[in-house]
């Protein structure tokens, strides 16, 4: 079965989708997209990176990832103009990574592969590094829920009732890091960030609780995998690309659902 | 016994001091209500004693496993975020449906389970904010200004519930509020603050009936009462430094 190269690429989508369901719905809460982003676009020179020194990319993207995710957050705790900064970081993450990059023939050669995905290029290690990272981030966020929801609520209450809110957001800043080296194969560096807010915001219309939300989130963000990969195998259309522009479109359809 | 102490308490925002040699303490099952002007850092006190705010100077004791119910001030719930009553309940520490019920209805807001935190009106909000601090089995109560919003008979309602709960429970109860003059009858202590302890005292009680009415009007029901502020020094020309009041407490400062 995993000898298909489609079937091996609908499985790592739909596990990509176990862990940017609830992840993605606490971006989308606690209003982390411009974060996410810079992350994601951090990725880049993650990949430049771990070419130049010959180690894993998996590696080397968790490294830098990692790093850009936790210089915004402490950037974010000094109280610095958050929305000019990000803008900064992010695009100066992509800038520097796609410089480094050129310097690298085998990166420069398949830059379109990191940038957008290579979904239908996945292979058998890739599918379990897939699985792996989205069931450790699932874990994790399953984990530390009911502390990350009080302190994405209000971090007063959270404090008073014990729980340390820095902790919490750490959490989910090694939650980021991880999908963002996991999804790059599956969607690319640009786009990593939108399956992570678009199905979210897409199952906001449609749920009562932040529970109902995460699951939300998870299936349409399994649906716009199939839906991307059907339409890219139909129309020969780049596939990570194609399955953001799914998730788009079930988001423009709740959309037009009256707000619960 | 002390449920906490803040000793010689400094608090400090980018160099400017927000509280200077506080001393404070609640006891258990007492009802201590913290009045001051607006910027006289009675929020930054209690977020001290929540744990919130670093001390620059002084410490924060709190009796160990210590269980706060606290109620802030304002609570914004991103319209991203869908949260009913009963889930908002369930935070951080899960609770029984029949326990949220009991709760919802003990504060007065029974039924409101299924219901969204953003479509409550004020007074809901707030009682739901303290349904969800009860739940935690309090030692102690800690509201930020919890009355804002409400008018008198409102106010009085409210506090009146908070006596009730002290009653019911034994929970101490740490009240913040803006209002100068009127205060919880309920009081044991109320504390005037103005980065710095100004004066201490109980509230006295307007016992003659149609004084009360005249100042409260009716529907009060006797939860108002005034506090009379003894203030033995001047506020104008300093904020808690350099002049010589008579607290015995708040002499010997030390600020390192």
């Amino acid at each position: 079965m995993l000898d298909d190269f489609l079937m091996r690429a609908a499985l790592a989508g739909l596990g990509l989708t176990l862990a940017t369901g609830p992840l993605g719905a606490f971006v989308v809460w606690r209003r982390m997209a411009y974060f996410g982003d810079a992350t994601a676009h951090a990725a880049i020179l993650g990949v430049a990176l771990s070419f130049g020194f010959g180690i894993s990319v998996y590696a080397g993207i968790i490294a830098v990832a990692l790093g850009m995710a936790i210089t915004v957050a402490s950037l974010a705790g000094r109280g610095y103009a958050m929305d000019a900064t990000l803008g900064v970081l992010a695009h100066s993450a992509l800038a520097f990574g796609l410089v480094a990059a050129s310097f690298l023939t085998a990166v420069r050669v398949d830059l379109s592969a990191w940038l957008f995905g290579d979904i239908l290029a996945v292979g058998r290690v890739d599918l379990a590094v897939v699985w792996a990272g989205s069931a450790l981030v699932l874990a994790l966020l399953v984990w530390r829920w009911q502390a990350l929801l009080t302190a994405t609520v209000n971090e007063e209450l959270a404090v008073a009732a014990g729980l340390n809110p820095r902790r919490e957001a750490l959490v989910l800043t090694v939650a980021l890091a991880l999908v963002v080296a996991v999804a790059i194969k599956i969607v690319g560096a640009l786009l990593i960030a939108a399956m992570l807010i678009i199905p979210a915001a897409a199952a906001r219309r449609l749920a009562r609780g932040p529970e109902s939300m995460a699951l939300g989130a998870s299936l349409i963000g399994a649906v716009s995998v199939l839906a991307g990969l059907f339409a890219s195998l139909r129309l020969d259309t780049p596939a990570g690309p194609s399955i953001v522009a799914a998730s788009a479109c079930i988001f423009a359809a709740t959309a037009l659902v009256r707000r619960r | 016994m002390q449920l906490i102490t803040a000793t010689n308490l400094s608090v400090r925002y980018g160099g400017v001091a927000v509280l200077s040699g506080v001393d404070f303490t609640v006891g258990r099952g007492e009802i201590v209500t913290v009045v001051g002007p607006n910027g006289s850092g009675k929020s930054t006190l209690i977020r001290a004693l929540i744990g919130a705010e670093r001390a620059a100077t002084g410490e924060i004791t709190r009796t160990p496993g210590l269980r706060i119910g606290y109620v802030p001030q304002r609570l914004h719930v991103d319209t991203t975020l869908p949260l009913t009553v009963a889930r908002f309940l369930n935070l951080p520490r899960r609770v029984a449906a029949t326990e949220a019920a009991e709760a919802l209805a003990r504060t007065g807001v029974a039924g409101l389970q299924r219901h969204q935190l953003a479509a409550l009106s004020g007074g809901q909000f707030q009682r739901v904010l303290l349904t969800r601090a009860l739940l935690s089995r309090p030692d102690i109560l800690i509201l930020d200004e919890p009355t804002q919003g409400l008018d008198q008979p409102g106010i009085a309602a409210f506090y009146r519930m908070l006596a009730d709960l002290r009653t019911q429970t034994g929970c101490a109860v740490l009240l913040v509020s803006h209002d100068l003059h009127v205060v919880m009858a309920a009081s044991d202590r109320v504390i005037c603050l103005n980065g710095h302890v100004c004066c201490e005292g109980t509230p006295s009680v307007v016992s003659a009936a149609p004084e009360y009415r005249a100042l409260f009007g009716l529907g009060t029901g006797g939860a108002l009462a005034l506090y009379q502020h003894a203030h033995d020094h001047d506020h104008e020309h300093d904020l808690g430094h350099g002049h010589d009041h008579s607290h015995p407490h708040s002499h010997e400062h030390a600020d390192a």
